[in-house]
């Protein structure tokens, strides 16, 4: 019990040693580190308007960190996650192009359910290119996500352009009723619910499904999982289907609930930042969404910052780097047994004998 | 001898009179109202230090950071999605702020748009955007400058120092406010010598440095001498002509600095005549300034200083164009310009100011690309 309440501290501990570091780093800049401290929380957790800013900037990275989980729980390390956002994002704008929609909550379902579709395909690919021509699939799924923008670019700004977006080729508006709004009158929208609710489902579909466990045990040894018989292939290709079908929701409600059309503003890197979260979230659906939280908090918090202080957009980075390093370090110290290390470092610092003939110099 | 007790006791009778007279006089509230400074936000979509778009407008954001009775929050590197809302929403509730600046071209529609019909009584001024009346609420308004009459004098200029007749343009999207710069210099260069071609290479991004130096070397590879841009960082394609013993012509903000031995000179922008216009109408309570515009004559718009190598037959000829621009008597879209596919685009002149500039999808004779 005590050594798990030591390592859940853990990144706490690692998040205050980010926190000093970064107050000292601000301090050498000539800004009040404690004024900073303050501004830091006010910005992401201080009052409702903060924790509306922090939960609207989590919702879709919670959604991307999956695409990277859930191959990465499978033995792939997934890095396009991009790809899939923003092909999950031009299938939910191109629905209506291609049949109308109801507008009610089933529309809205059919375009997340495209986003989902084209998102999936996507990573499956990249999963399918590993799995039968032996391509590594951290290099081309990266790939595919160029491919993809460009794919996006060239129906956007093409055949699928809204002839009225002069400057910023777009597709043509989703109707109100079928796009998503804000939960209660809040800014914040359902995509956060959606995005909370896909990674606790995912986490007890791992933990506790005889599929989910299948999963993890390919991740854990293909060739294992081969020997006692479980289809290694197609699990795999299951994994990158349900992340990448994640990713392309994240996209499908990034158009729904924000952007209303497809644009090239979608390209906003939270495939990417997906990424960073889902490694230092170790992989755990669960802890996504805490991670996430905290992401979000950081840009909300940058934001005030910025405002207030005067300081570069690049400050806050700064301290997301010390803080996601130290996180990711921090993970070194899980499991040591304090007690021991204690009494090793005591040993260390009593005087040892010596042996004289090491002292000697040979004449 | 004066008594002090009595000298503060006439003081605070004089000031409560002026306090009873303040109360029963609109304009000494207004005046009051005045002295509690105006906050305005200024958003940038990058780097505030980009040696491009958004450096010219906060360069202009720091110049009315002194004016008196006004206080600027500022956020740099804000993408055009959920963000720029919490952004703006912050600048209101949490700073205060009565006027904003989104000044990304995507921060329009649908998130200034939305932004203010939640918050009418801030005030939005967006770079670059078609305020249209009727359509757009009344306290949103956009400002942009006709800046191709600045890309004209760049391609006059860049016409009478190229050698090899070859200039080069890098451009990002093929979009009206780009095609139009495109156009005017290469129309600007051929004024010059109708030999003169500009061949174009579309990057597809706005920021976007890697691309931008590829396409400025396979430019100079294919002999082009003189080099203009329209992205929102000229920084890379500056210093890679300059690194390949190339000239260029700036855009945005002056790039002399990167490259003073290269830079010929620039067209850029001078945002602060719309800022100030803007600021003074939200500090006396006018009506808000709903669709600003303007060139060289109205001082939106402004050529850097010319590079000592000019020559003075570039310089004269340039400046003779310039004034007539500034005097009104000169038209960049003349009646019956054609595009490089042959066709009459323009059948008749079109003012600065028409409308039908805004919407420009073609590339004219001399330039090599195609949309």
């Amino acid at each position: 019990m005590h050594k798990n309440a030591v390592d859940a501290l853990l990144p706490v501990a690692a998040l205050i040693g980010a926190l000093l570091l970064f107050g000292l780093f601000v301090w050498l800049g000539g800004v009040s580190p404690v004024e900073t401290w303050v501004l830091l929380f006010k910005g992401a957790f201080g009052d409702w308007f903060s924790w509306q800013n922090t939960l609207t900037r989590a919702a879709p990275l919670m959604l991307t960190a999956l695409c990277v989980a859930l191959p990465a729980r499978a033995g792939l390390i997934i890095i396009g996650g991009e790809g899939a956002l923003v092909l999950g994002g031009l299938a939910a704008a191109a629905l209506p192009y291609l049949t109308p929609l109801p507008g009610n909550l089933v529309g809205t379902t059919l375009l997340c359910l495209a986003g989902f579709a084209a998102g999936a395909a996507w990573i499956a690919l990249a999963g399918a290119l590993r799995q039968y021509r032996g391509v590594n699939e951290t290099i081309s799924s990266l790939l595919l996500a160029y491919t993809a923008i460009a794919i996006f670019k060239q129906l956007v700004e093409g055949p699928m352009r809204d002839p009225a977006t002069l400057n910023k080729p777009s597709t043509r508006t989703l109707e109100e009723a079928i796009r998503i709004g804000g939960i209660l009158g809040s800014d914040v929208h359902w995509g956060f619910v959606i995005g909370v609710v896909a990674c606790v489902a995912l986490g007890l579909w791992l933990a506790l499904t005889a599929r989910g466990f299948s999963v993890r045990v390919v991740g854990g040894n293909p060739r294992t999982a081969q020997l006692v018989g479980l289809p290694a292939s197609a699990l795999i290709l299951l994994a990158c289907g349900l992340g990448g079908g994640c990713a392309g929701l994240a996209g499908a409600i990034e158009v729904a609930a924000v952007h209303t059309n497809a644009n090239a503003s979608l390209i906003a890197g939270y495939g990417y930042a997906g990424i960073l979260v889902s490694f230092i979230a170790r992989h755990s659906p669960f802890a996504i969404v805490p991670v996430a939280i905290l992401f979000g908090g950081f840009g909300a918090a940058g934001s005030l910052l910025q405002r207030r202080l005067g300081l570069p957009d690049a400050s806050v980075q700064v301290l997301q780097g010390i803080a996601f390093v130290l996180i990711l370090a921090s993970e070194a110290l899980r499991g040591v047994d304090w007690k021991a290390a204690g009494e090793r470092f005591r040993r260390s610092m009593q005087p040892r004998e010596v042996p004289l003939s090491s002292t000697v110099k040979p004449t | 001898m004066t008594n002090p007790l009595d000298a503060s006791r006439r003081r605070s009778l004089a000031q409560l009179s002026a306090l009873s007279l303040a109360s029963i006089s609109p304009w000494a509230l207004r005046q009051a109202a005045a002295q509690t400074p105006l906050t305005i936000g200024v958003i940038y979509v990058g780097p505030r230090d980009d040696f491009g778009y958004n450096q010219a407008q906060a360069a202009t954001a720091a110049e009315m950071k002194k004016l008196p009775g006004v206080k600027v929050v500022e956020e740099e590197n804000v993408p055009e999605t959920a963000a720029v809302t919490k952004t703006m929403t912050g600048m209101i509730k949490q700073d205060g702020a009565k006027l904003l600046f989104p000044t990304s071209f995507g921060y329009f529609d649908p998130y200034m748009l939305a932004m203010a019909a939640k918050e009418p009584a801030v005030r939005f001024s967006h770079c670059g955007g078609m305020w249209t009346e009727g359509k757009h609420p009344k306290n949103t308004g956009s400002y942009f400058g006709y800046i191709d009459e600045c890309q004209y004098l760049n391609g006059v200029i860049a016409g009478h120092m190229s050698k090899s007749k070859k200039l080069g343009f890098v451009a990002a999207k093929p979009i009206p406010q780009v095609l139009r710069n495109i156009n005017a210099f290469t129309m600007g260069a051929r004024s010059v010598d109708p030999k003169i071609t500009t061949t174009v290479i579309f990057t597809g991004e706005w920021s976007m440095p890697v691309k931008e130096a590829e396409a400025t070397n396979s430019l100079a590879d294919q002999g082009v001498d003189v080099f203009t841009m329209h992205v929102d960082s000229p920084k890379v394609i500056v210093e890679t002509a300059a690194k390949r013993g190339k000239m260029v012509c700036g855009y945005h903000v002056s790039q002399a600095k990167l490259a003073p031995a290269a830079y010929l000179t620039g067209a850029e922008w001078n945002w602060s005549t719309a800022y100030k216009t803007i600021i003074d109408a939200a500090q006396a309570g006018k009506p808000h300034p709903n669709f600003l515009r303007g060139g060289l004559k109205e001082g939106y718009v402004k050529m850097s200083p010319y590079g000592a190598m000019v020559s003075d037959a570039a310089k004269t000829m340039a400046d003779g164009i310039k004034a007539k621009m500034i005097a009104g008597s000169f038209d960049i879209f003349v009646g019956g310009l054609k595009s490089n596919a042959g066709a009459v685009v323009v059948p008749k002149t079109l003012k600065q100011t028409d409308p039908e500039l805004e919407k420009m999808n073609y590339l004219v004779e001399g330039v090599v690309g195609s949309v």
